[in-house]
C-alpha cells in the first residue's frame, strides 16, 4: 500500500483565486462574502453570496477551450492547472496514464442549463445550442481537466452534493493507495449563483437573508439562519510518497484516512443525533491508526444552517467522545467563503493541509452569540496559532452523503 | 452591418480569431480548424442572428458559402 502526499494545490474562491490567496484570507479572517452582484435576489429575500471575483479564464487556459466550457468547469481547470503548476509535475516526464483526475461537482452547469432552456422556451426546440450538453453535463470538469493537463489515467466525477469534492479527494487517495495511480488531480468545483440556483436554495429556506455580508454567514451561532451560497474550486494534487519523493517534490501534507457513509435518512435533512456523520469521522480516524485526542483541528462543515451546525456538534461528540471534543478546535470557513456546494471540501482539505503546515488554524468569523446546542471550541472571530498534527475535514451533502478526510503534518518520513 | 460583417463577428467569436483571418473565401473546416462543434454552434448562432433554419450545413464550407446562404433566405 502507497502512503499518498500533497504535492501541489490550486483554488479559485471568494477569498482570491490562487491556493495562496485563499489560506492568506482565511488565516487572517478575512471575508469574501459581499453583495450579490450576479442578479437581483430581492424577490427570494437573498442579498449576498460569496462570488469569484476578477477571474478571466482566457488568462489562465486556451481561449477557445475556456469559451466552450460553463463557468463550473473553468474554475475546476484553472484550479487544476495552478495544481499541476505547484507540483511542478511536467506531463511530458511522466507517464500520462498514471496521472488521473477525481474532480466533482454538485450540480455541474447549471449555467448553461438555465440559459438553454430559458433559449429553449423563447425560440423553439430547433434553437438549443450544441454545446448545452458538453458545457451542462456535471462530469465535463474533469474531462476538460484532462484535456487541459494530458492526464490520461483514471478520470471520473463524483456527484454526492455538498460532500463531491471531500469523496472526491478520499476516493482518489484510495486509488494511488492501492496502485491505480502514482499521481490524481483531486478535488470539486461549483459555479451555482444563478437564479435557478439561487431560486431552488431559497425555496427549501436554506439561504441566509441577511442583507449585511458581516452576519451572512455565522456557522454556530445561536441566531444564524441559513447558508449564504459561494462559488469556485479547489483542486490537490495527490502523489503517491514514492513519486513524490523520487522526484524530490515539494510536499505539504500527508492524507492518511478517509471515511464515507450514508444517513439513510432524510433527502435534505442530516439525522439529528450526527450519526451517520459521525461514522464517517471514526472511519477516517481508523484508517488513519488514531485515536481521537490526536485530532488537533477539524474544519467543519459548518454551513450555518440551524440543522447542520447542531447535528456535526453532536457527531462530532459521538466520534470523538466528550472528552477529546471538547479539546478540539473546530471552525468553519464557510464563515468567510459561504458555501461552495461541491467546491467546499476541496478548498476545505487545501485549509485542513495549510492549517497543519503553517501552524495556524482559521477562525469561525462572525461568531457572536453561544448557542447551547454548538458547544465546542469553534475558534471564535480569530485565527490561532497552534502546531497540530492531524487534521479532519468534514463534508456532509444533501441525500445524506457524509464524506471525511484526514491530514497529516509532513515532518519528513 | 453588411450580412458579411456579422457572419465574420460571429465566426471571430467562435473560433477565438482575428478579423483578418476570416475573409469571404476562407474555408473554415480547412483553414480556421473548426471541428464539428465549431460548426453546430456558428450555425445555431447564425440562426439566431438573422432568424433563419439551416437545414444542413452540408456544401457550407467558406465563410462566402454562408453569406450567401443567408442572403438566400432572407430575401425570400
Amino acid at each position: 500500500m502507497e502512503r499518498v502526499v500533497v504535492t501541489g494545490m490550486g483554488a479559485v474562491t471568494p477569498l482570491g483565486n490562487s491556493a495562496e490567496e485563499f489560506w492568506n484570507g482565511l488565516k487572517n479572517g478575512k471575508n469574501g462574502i459581499g453583495p450579490l452582484t450576479k442578479f437581483d435576489g430581492e424577490a427570494i429575500d437573498v442579498h449576498v453570496a460569496g462570488e469569484v471575483k476578477e477571474f478571466e479564464a482566457k488568462k489562465v487556459m486556451d481561449r477557445k477551450l475556456a469559451k466552450r466550457m460553463d463557468p463550473f468547469s473553468q474554475y475546476g481547470v484553472a484550479a487544476a492547472l495552478e495544481a499541476m503548476k505547484d507540483s511542478q509535475i511536467d506531463i511530458e516526464a511522466i507517464d500520462p496514464t498514471r496521472l488521473g483526475v477525481m474532480v466533482g461537482s454538485g450540480i455541474g452547469g447549471l449555467n448553461a442549463m438555465q440559459s438553454q432552456i430559458i433559449k429553449m422556451h423563447e425560440k423553439g426546440l430547433d434553437r438549443v445550442a450544441p454545446f448545452f450538453v458538453p458545457m451542462a453535463i456535471g462530469n465535463m470538469v474533469a474531462g476538460n481537466i484532462s484535456i487541459a493537463t494530458g492526464a490520461k489515467g483514471p478520470n471520473l466525477s463524483i456527484v454526492t452534493a455538498c460532500a463531491s469534492g471531500n469523496n472526491s479527494i478520499g476516493e482518489a487517495y484510495r486509488t494511488i493507495k492501492h496502485g491505480y495511480a502514482d499521481m490524481m488531480l483531486a478535488g470539486g468545483s461549483e459555479a451555482s449563483i444563478n437564479e435557478i440556483g439561487m431560486s431552488g436554495f431559497a425555496a427549501l429556506t436554506a439561504l441566509s437573508n441577511n442583507k449585511d455580508p458581516n452576519a451572512a454567514s455565522t456557522p454556530f451561532d445561536k441566531n444564524r439562519h441559513g447558508f449564504v451560497m459561494g462559488e469556485g474550486a479547489g483542486v490537490l494534487m495527490l502523489e503517491s510518497l514514492t513519486s513524490a519523493l523520487k522526484r524530490k517534490a515539494k510536499i505539504y501534507g500527508e492524507i492518511v484516512g478517509y471515511g464515507a457513509t450514508g444517513d439513510s435518512f432524510h433527502m435534505t435533512a442530516p439525522s439529528p443525533d450526527g450519526s451517520g456523520a459521525a461514522r464517517a469521522m471514526k472511519l477516517a480516524m481508523e484508517e488513519a491508526d488514531i485515536q481521537p485526542e490526536d485530532v488537533g483541528y477539524i474544519n467543519a462543515h459548518g454551513t450555518s444552517t440551524p440543522a447542520n451546525d447542531s447535528s456535526e456538534t453532536a457527531a462530532i461528540k459521538a466520534a470523538m467522545g466528550e472528552v477529546a471534543a471538547n479539546k478540539v478546535a473546530v471552525s468553519s470557513t464557510k464563515s468567510m467563503t459561504g458555501h461552495l456546494l461541491g467546491g467546499a471540501g476541496a478548498i476545505e482539505a487545501i485549509a485542513a493541509v495549510k492549517a497543519l503546515q503553517e501552524g495556524i488554524l482559521p477562525p469561525t468569523i462572525n461568531h457572536v452569540t453561544a448557542d447551547p446546542d454548538c458547544d465546542l471550541d469553534y475558534i471564535a472571530n480569530e485565527p490561532r496559532e497552534k502546531n497540530i498534527l492531524y487534521a479532519l475535514n468534514n463534508s456532509l451533502g444533501f441525500g445524506g452523503h457524509n464524506a471525511v478526510t484526514c491530514f497529516k503534518k509532513w515532518e519528513g518520513q | 452591418m453588411t450580412t458579411f460583417e456579422k457572419i465574420q463577428e460571429i465566426i471571430v467569436d467562435q473560433l477565438d480569431k482575428e478579423e483578418s483571418e476570416v475573409q469571404r473565401s476562407t474555408n473554415f473546416r480547412e483553414e480556421l480548424e473548426a471541428d464539428s462543434l465549431d460548426l453546430f454552434q456558428i450555425i445555431n448562432d447564425i440562426e439566431d442572428e438573422f432568424d433563419i433554419k439551416i437545414e444542413s450545413e452540408e456544401g457550407l464550407s467558406t465563410v462566402e458559402d454562408l453569406v450567401k446562404y443567408v442572403e438566400t433566405q432572407t430575401e425570400a
